[in-house]
C-alpha cells in the first residue's frame, strides 16, 4: 500500500531526459501524425510513466498491479528535440474505493526553469 | 496542400458535429507502440500473459487508444494547437490475433472562450464506448 505520509509530497528527477528527434518521429509515425517535427499531444507520457515509476519506487506503490485509469495533459508548448527535461512527480492524492486504491500522480516536465507540459496519471493498484 | 482541418476550423461553432475517423488497431500496431512509448507491460502483447492475468486476450495500451483519439485532435487543429488532453480508461480495446480492430473517433464542438475551443471526444470499439469523458482543448 501507498504510504499515505508521501501524499502531497514531489520528488524530483537527479538526471535529466533528452528528447531526440528518433523519439518523436518513432512515436508521431506509430499514431499516424503528419507532422514528424513536434510531439503529439500524447508524448510526455513516454517520459513521465517511467519517470516517475522510478521516483515512486518506494512509496509502498505495487506497480505490478497498477492498471492506467485516467490521463491528462496541459501543454504549455509542443516538445521538440532537444529539449532537456527535469521531471518531478508529485502524489496528489490517494483514496480507497472498494479496496482498490486509486493514486493520482501529477509530473511536471521543465526545460531549465520553464513548465512546459504537465501530466496526470490516474493509476489504480487492484485489490 | 491543402489543410482541411484548419480551414474547417475556422467555422467552428458550439454543438457542431466533427466527422468520425476510424484508425484500426492490432497486434503490429501494439508492438510498434510498445517500442515508441517504452510500455512494454506483457498485457498489451502476450495472449499467455494476458489471459493468465484475468484478461479475456490482449488489450492495447490505454494510452495508445488515447494517442488515437489525439490524433484525431491533431488533424482538427495541428498537433502544436493542441494545448489540453484528458480521457478515462473505462473499456479495455481487445486485440485478437490477425485482427484488425476498428476505434472510431468523432467530435462535437463544446464552448469556445478566447480562440479556445474545447472538443468533446467520443471513442467507440465493437459499438462500446472505450474512453470515458475524453476532450481536448485547441487553439483556433
Amino acid at each position: 500500500m501507498l504510504n499515505p505520509d508521501l501524499v502531497g509530497r514531489t520528488f524530483t528527477s537527479a538526471d535529466s531526459v533528452t528528447v531526440t528527434k528518433e523519439a518523436i518521429q518513432k512515436f508521431a509515425s506509430v499514431l499516424g501524425e503528419t507532422n514528424l517535427d513536434i510531439a503529439p499531444p500524447t508524448f510526455a507520457i513516454s517520459i513521465t510513466l517511467d519517470q516517475s515509476q522510478n521516483l515512486l519506487q518506494d512509496s509502498g506503490l505495487d506497480w505490478t498491479r497498477v492498471v492506467h485509469g485516467e490521463q491528462k495533459f496541459e501543454i504549455k508548448r509542443p516538445i521538440v528535440a532537444g529539449d532537456i527535461f527535469k521531471c518531478s512527480s508529485t502524489i496528489e492524492s490517494a483514496r480507497n474505493v472498494a479496496g482498490n486504491e486509486i493514486v493520482t500522480v501529477r509530473s511536471d516536465l521543465h526545460a531549465d526553469s520553464d513548465l512546459v507540459v504537465s501530466t496526470w496519471s490516474t493509476l489504480v493498484v487492484r485489490a | 496542400m491543402v489543410d482541411v482541418g484548419r480551414a474547417r476550423m475556422s467555422t467552428f461553432i458550439t454543438g457542431q458535429e466533427l466527422p468520425a475517423t476510424t484508425f484500426i488497431i492490432n497486434r503490429a500496431l501494439l508492438v510498434n507502440y510498445a517500442n515508441a512509448s517504452g510500455d512494454q507491460n506483457p498485457i498489451h502483447q502476450d495472449e499467455v500473459f494476458a489471459k493468465s492475468v484475468g484478461l479475456p486476450d490482449v488489450i492495447a495500451h490505454g494510452m495508445l487508444t488515447m494517442g488515437l483519439a489525439g490524433k484525431y485532435l491533431s488533424d482538427l487543429s495541428g498537433a502544436e494547437n493542441v494545448i489540453e488532453f484528458s480521457a478515462k480508461f473505462i473499456k479495455p480495446v481487445v486485440v485478437p490475433v490477425n485482427t484488425d480492430v476498428e476505434l472510431i473517433v468523432s467530435g462535437k464542438v463544446g464552448e469556445i472562450i478566447d480562440g479556445r475551443a474545447k472538443i468533446e471526444l467520443l471513442a467507440i470499439c465493437n459499438e462500446v464506448k472505450v474512453l470515458g469523458v475524453a476532450k481536448g482543448v485547441i487553439k483556433l
